[in-house]
């Protein structure tokens, strides 16, 4: 049972990627998740110059749910180089690097400083839930505006390096948005960004916990809402656009939810914290167990499954 | 399901009890409730509306919680303020933790802040049969922490160094550490340590020299505590300090190459110690 995908050129060895924001400060810490089993590789947001996050409680969590509001603190295009470059040198497996910024132009000037550095793809992060305070509603709130910034970026990348475009669900049609997106030339996309904003507040003092009052939510509670963004994606872009499926993935099952909704690959993040480091290795482990009790040979064959079944059904 | 189902990851405000004035930079607070924390791991402690930062637990008996603190950083200097009464944020334990067997002779270092979780190590120690040996250190006498508890335990020998030879040995708890391994009667057969990075580093030599293991607490910024967020990643291991440590065996630390040498700050920019 082959778990390999080629995804725009690029060999993953397996369909699971690390989701920017978790764990991926340090090239030591993405070797440390690819010795994990990670497939990929996503970095945290790099923006084109330093920006600060929030205060803390910036990260919390239950069974159900995590919220998040982090606020993309980055220390700037100098120690991106010193972090890619020491990752580089070993390049166990591919790296996406997720740049973001709080205006179109500046979204070019941070792939320019990070594109000489080569990493295997980018990620465009225009759906950040948490710095609205600073930046107003994400870019990927409009589809004018999500455009704006795929072409911004593309102008810069041409041909040489694909780009994810990172979507949020927080839209009332996330495909016209995509769709907009492969208009500019967007290669791909990754599907979903964290949900809400959400809130939660503490009965004593009667405070929100989050110092940013509001975090994007993430977990299991998501996995419903991603595998519908996914699907409707998919179908948006005609299937012609790979897609990072993320959202609330914890087991191989769930991964294999999302594939069948279009996923190529699929992105992992919250669910490092329930299951462990390992949860890369456990599940693949899942998705190969699974694959071949149901007669499945490679996992490309799942990739929009359930459009050609309900294709196939005239439904 | 969590790796550590005790753990919680939503922060609880507490009511502070009791306040005692340790030093005139140091406080104690306790609160009513345990986390169920082993001595060595740590909570993260949230002033609702301020900050919330990772504090080393200072105690915690099954019934009551305990934090000592130095009023050195921007949260620390407001919480500081706290009447009893006050609500502070909770959240935790997390991290690893000192373990010993049942009858260990051990010498606890610490220097600082950290004769807190010693303390804590040390009266539960005790309550397997263990021996110790507890070298606090400080700057000067005045800023000496724990000295009375650590005094009123039972197969507990305390032993103090100042670096101004105000009291105990003049110069560091590290050179009392030496001689106690050079003269012990008795086998060591563990070292704990905590307290600022230079004295782990030099806890780790001496323990080296003398081929005792020790267990090192060790200190990174951190966000979320329990994994996510990896901003606590040591060089070269990609290791998170929340989860892997922060108490940690002198073997580990030993591969920790950025150990003794430098830190990041929340936007992951390094700061040489």
């Amino acid at each position: 049972m082959n778990l390999s995908q080629e995804v725009l050129g690029i060999t993953f060895e397996n369909p699971t990627v690390l989701a920017s924001g978790i764990w991926g400060i340090t090239a030591a810490g993405w070797k440390e998740v690819a010795r994990n089993g990670a497939g990929g590789i996503t970095t945290k947001s790099l923006w084109a110059k330093a920006h600060a996050g929030h205060r803390n409680p910036t990260i919390i969590e239950t069974e159900h749910w995590m919220l998040n509001a982090v606020g993309l603190p980055d220390a700037g295009p100098e120690k991106a180089k010193e972090e890619i470059s020491v990752y580089m040198e070993d390049h166990p497996v591919p790296l996406i690097a997720n740049i973001v910024a709080g205006q179109i132009d500046d979204f070019a000037k941070a792939a320019e400083a990070i594109k000489p550095l080569k990493p295997d793809a980018f990620e465009v992060n225009i759906s950040c839930p948490n710095v609205e305070d600073e930046f107003g509603k994400p870019f990927a709130c409009s589809a004018p505006d999500a455009a704006k910034v795929t072409k911004a970026v593309r102008a810069v990348l041409g041909d040489d390096i694909p780009m994810f475009i990172k979507l949020s669900p927080n839209v009332e049609n996330i495909g016209v948005i995509a769709k907009a997106c492969q208009a500019e030339g967007a290669a791909g996309f990754t599907v979903i960004n964290t949900v809400g904003p959400g809130m939660a507040i503490d009965l004593r003092s009667r405070m929100p916990i989050l110092a940013n009052k509001v975090g994007g939510l993430s977990g299991p509670a998501i996995k419903p809402i991603a595998v519908k963004c996914i699907a409707d994606v998919y179908k948006a872009t005609g299937g012609k656009c790979p897609i990072i499926g993320t959202g609330g993935v914890a087991s191989g099952e769930d991964a294999i939810e999302l594939m069948l909704a279009g996923a190529t690959l699929i992105g992992i993040g919250t669910a490092v914290s329930k299951r462990g480091a390992d949860v890369f290795h456990k599940v693949c482990d899942e998705m190969q167990y699974w694959c071949t009790n149901e007669g499945v040979d490679h996992i490309a064959d799942l990739v929009g499954g359930m459009h050609r079944e309900l294709a196939s059904r005239k439904l | 399901m969590s790796s550590i189902p005790l753990q919680s990851r939503l922060p609880k405000t507490y009511r502070i009890k009791e306040i005692r004035v340790e030093t005139d930079m140091v406080k104690t607070f306790t609160f009513d409730g345990s986390l169920g924390a082993k001595p060595g791991q740590f909570v993260m402690v949230w002033l609702p509306g301020i900050d919330e930062v990772p504090m080393s637990v200072a105690y915690d008996d099954g019934a009551e919680t305990k934090i000592t603190f130095f009023a050195v950083g921007e949260m620390t200097k407001v919480l500081t303020h706290s009447n009893v009464g006050d609500l502070v944020g909770l959240r935790g334990p997390f991290g690893t933790y000192y373990e010993w067997d049942a009858g260990d002779h051990i010498v606890l270092v610490a220097g600082g802040y950290g004769a807190a979780p010693m303390y804590f190590v040390a009266s539960e120690a005790v309550k397997n049969g263990c021996t110790l040996e507890a070298i606090v250190g400080a700057r000067g006498k005045e800023h000496l922490l724990y000295l009375e508890e650590l005094e009123g335990l039972q197969h507990c020998s305390l032993h103090v160094s100042t670096d101004d030879g105000s009291m105990g040995h003049k110069g560091y708890n590290t050179e009392v550490l030496d001689h106690l391994l050079a003269a012990a009667a008795a086998p060591i057969d563990k070292v704990f340590a905590c307290g600022p990075e230079m004295m782990l580093k030099s806890v780790l030599t001496v323990c080296d020299k003398h081929k005792v293991p020790c267990s090192l607490s060790l200190e990174r910024y951190m966000k979320c505590g329990f994994g996510v967020c990896g901003n606590c990643c040591v060089d070269p291991l990609g290791i998170r300090l929340c989860t892997d440590g922060p108490v940690m065996s002198g073997d580990l630390v030993r591969n920790i190459d950025e150990f003794g040498k430098y830190h990041r700050d929340a936007e992951g920019r390094k700061h040489e110690f």
